[in-house]
């Protein structure tokens, strides 16, 4: 049974060219960036031409790039690290509900610490309200972190309004870009922060970066050796960022883009054909470009996305029913305080490998599925 | 997460449906908390001469309620009764510890139409 890959927000294949590169410097070329030795210096050019592409392609200089272990840690270094950084000027810090967990979870943790944190609300597509944003704005508000393209429903934020608003009440903007990064434009002129990552664009696990703004102080999360000129220490993985660098190169394409675009807007019409089923997130140019998200009535998420895997399908799902927590998906329910749509949604992310084929097959599967479960399900009659 | 013994039973479940002019339903459980179980039965000589099932949740629910079926069909309602979600779990093979909860509610479902069944029979 041939699989058909449709979580790439969750992780990505590693483009064969990324892997070329990246054996190069595990196996031919290893030296640790910090050696003065030919090996060392080796290293050392590899990471820093790596931190040249990674910061053209954000409009950023490069040292204003900051190397981590990914997305997880570049988000907690942006928020703790800034607020830490800032106390002398206030200890409030304004995010969203619809948040990745590191996030929302860098917040309770700063909460626990004494710091006061405000969750924004979205409306039912999941945008967040520049006018609310500057409402909630105080004296001792020191950062506004909001999620440039949501990873469960793929809204894209007017990150560049909202960045306005806080440059005009002089507070520090973050962005967790992770999904967004290549597949919609995200410049330094949006955010004075940005976390990327490599493994949702074709790159390797475990290498991310934040971008920050020259001038900005930040305090370590780590203590160390002053690699990443003192803002992160751990010796640099080099194979990881020199694959990330590839990966971005590769991935900077509009072609790629259209490509997903069309694709997304096929499944998702195909998918609304079944009845009793409901996008969740906008339509358009405002949504994520590999991003559908569908909500059906009457069956539960898990049900459906192990159906599908049974078929080789790989899906996932909002649903409590797949969480750790048995709490439905806090994006779903932050856009409609309704558990059965939350149960019963299922993210179908694509990638510039996807085909047109897999969707079709998709598609087919996807049909029998809802038809057996709603057979099985008490919610439905006959 | 799951075993292969019970994505297999997902596939294909055995009690799936509802009995026509059954003697007795039994339903429990909330969209709210993500699962609803129904289970239909006919009694026969005080006996569960068939049983059905209808689930909205997750997989281990799903196969839950078909196991419990399965253990259940042509059992006394007495004995019915007294299948634990223990007995489930362990007809089930392994099943994620955080899952074990969806167990509980086939079983629950099922005495809740004995219950009733023994009020009508009053």
């Amino acid at each position: 049974m041939k699989t058909i890959y449709l979580d790439n927000s969750a992780t990505t294949k590693v483009d064969p060219e990324v892997m070329d590169v990246m054996d190069y410097y595990h196996g031919q070329t290893y030296g640790n960036a910090s050696s003065i030795h030919h090996e060392g210096k080796n290293a050392k050019k590899a990471l820093g031409e790596a931190r040249s592409i990674i910061a053209n392609s954000l409009g950023a200089n490069d040292d204003e790039i900051i190397f981590t272990s990914g997305g997880t840690e570049a988000n907690n270094l942006a928020i703790k690290g800034m607020m830490y950084a800032n106390e002398d000027k206030g200890r409030h810090l304004i995010t969203t509900k619809i948040e990745h967990d590191c996030v929302l979870n860098s917040g309770k943790a700063l909460e626990a610490e004494g710091f006061d944190v405000t969750y924004l609300d979205v409306d039912s597509e999941g945008f967040v309200s520049p006018e609310a944003l500057e409402k909630n704005l105080r004296e001792d508000t020191v950062l506004v972190s909001i999620i440039h393209a949501n990873n469960e429903i793929g809204t894209i934020q007017d990150i560049q309004r909202l960045s306005n608003i806080c440059k005009q009440h002089d507070v520090l903007f973050h962005t967790d870009a992770c999904q967004s990064y290549t597949k919609t434009p995200i410049t330094t002129e949006m955010a004075d922060l940005i976390t990327i990552n490599a493994h949702k664009l074709h790159g390797p696990k475990g290498v991310g970066a934040l971008y920050v703004k020259q001038g900005t102080a930040i305090k370590p999360l780590l203590d160390g050796g002053g690699h990443e000129r003192k803002r992160r220490s751990g010796t640099e993985n080099v194979p990881g960022i020199v694959g990330f660098a590839k990966a971005v190169e590769l991935g900077m394409d509009e072609a790629h883009v259209n490509k997903m675009q069309a694709l997304r807007d096929y499944l998702i019409d195909e998918i609304l054909k079944i009845p009793h089923t409901r996008l969740n997130g906008p339509r358009g140019e405002q949504r994520l470009c590999n991003n559908a998200n569908i909500s059906f009535r009457f069956i539960e998420g898990e049900s459906i996305i192990m159906n599908l895997d049974t078929q080789g399908i790989c899906t996932s799902t909002g649903s409590a029913c797949s969480s750790q927590t048995l709490e439905p998906s806090h994006v779903l329910m932050a856009i409609e305080d309704d558990p059965e749509r939350a149960h019963g949604s299922v993210r179908f992310t694509i990638s510039r490998y996807t085909t047109k084929e897999e969707l079709d097959r998709t598609l087919t599967a996807l049909k029998a599925t809802v038809d057996k479960l709603r057979r099985i399900s008490p919610l439905t009659e006959g | 997460m799951y075993t292969e013994q019970v994505t297999e039973r997902f596939k294909k479940p055995r009690f799936m449906g509802e009995i026509q002019e059954a003697d007795s339903t039994g339903e429990v459980g909330n969209v709210r908390c993500g699962d609803i179980m129904r289970v239909s039965i006919k009694v026969k000589d005080d006996r569960i001469a068939d049983i059905k099932f209808k689930t909205y949740g997750c997989v281990a629910a799903i196969v839950s309620s078909d196991y419990l079926c399965e253990l259940v069909k042509g059992k006394t309602l007495e004995e019915a009764e007294n299948v634990t979600s223990k007995d489930v779990i362990e007809r089930m093979g392994e099943v994620p510890a955080i899952k074990t909860h969806c167990s509980v509610l086939a079983q629950d479902a099922l005495r809740k139409a004995i219950k009733d069944y023994r009020k009508k029979c009053d």
